[in-house]
């Protein structure tokens, strides 16, 4: 099979994915969807050249991603089966203009890159990423750093016990 | 060659608009959550694969990756912190849909 054919059926598969994920009513399912979303997103990576990109997206999003989606919807209450059947009747009328809206977006760029003279090149040799990883980047480091302690915040959020409860209980 | 490669660059600008049109869309029509944040993922991974692409069709994919791994990063501080608020919110108004969080008084 040749490489741009891999290419067409990696990214057909991302979008059906992506739809699916919208789509399903059932938000287990629906994480589980995600997770082939980010390996079918590791996989493009790969091909892309940008291996470092690919691992950190298989381990983190496909991983870590979908474990803390399926602890915040096993500690959260479920629908049950009549809302369920309730809300698929509900989300079956609000997605029936996806379709037209995809095809219609994807018209709209066919025809707006076709207006651009910009010619690609291939992909260079490559040198090595963890230079621009970890030398050549400067004040975004902080920020980086910023948002990481944003993160150990939401975790202690997360985990954090409700001493109002237990009185009132 | 070129052909190849100009297809393959009109195929990866087509598909990540139409990912982050999809997460748009979801984000719009549910009502649920959980099911937004979903729509918030989508979406990145449409950043996700444009950035990549952008990268190898400059011919310098190693310098989109550091971009690449920093967005994953933030991708999950986003979940994270998301995640607190959501089982706070189940805790207080025992429910997923945003139409019934309309306590916001202090």
């Amino acid at each position: 099979m040749d490489l741009v054919h891999i290419h067409f059926l990696l990214l057909s598969l991302l979008v059906i994915f992506s739809i699916l994920a919208a789509l399903n009513i059932r938000i287990i399912k629906a994480a589980i969807l995600l997770a082939v979303v980010s390996l079918l997103t590791a996989l493009i990576l790969f091909l892309l050249e940008t291996p470092l990109a690919a691992i950190f997206e298989l381990s983190v999003c496909a991983g870590l991603i979908t474990v803390i989606f399926i602890s915040v919807i096993s500690l959260t209450n479920p629908l049950t089966r009549e809302e369920r059947i309730e809300e698929k009747a509900k989300t079956l009328k609000r997605f029936v203009f996806l379709p037209g809206i995809v095809l219609v977006c994807a018209a709209a760029f066919y025809m707006l890159e076709n207006s651009t003279n910009f010619i690609p090149i291939g992909a260079s040799e490559i040198a090595v990423a963890q230079e621009g990883l970890w030398n050549s980047r400067q004040f975004d480091l902080i920020g980086q750093i910023i948002i990481i302690l944003a993160g150990v915040f939401g975790v202690i959020v997360l985990f954090k016990d409700n001493k109002d409860d237990g009185g009132k209980k | 060659m070129i052909g190849d490669t100009l297809f393959l660059f009109k195929l990866y600008l087509i598909t990540a608009p139409i990912l982050f049109v999809v997460g748009i869309y979801a984000i719009i029509t549910t009502r649920n959550i959980i099911a937004m944040i979903i729509g918030i993922e989508v979406m990145m991974k449409g950043v996700t694969v444009l950035l990549a692409a952008a990268g190898y069709f400059n011919g310098k994919p190693q310098v989109v990756e550091p971009l690449i791994i920093t967005m994953i990063v933030v991708e999950v501080v986003i979940l994270m912190i998301s995640a607190g608020y959501i089982i706070n919110i189940v805790k207080k108004h025992d429910s997923l849909d945003v139409a019934n969080i309309n306590k916001l008084k202090g």
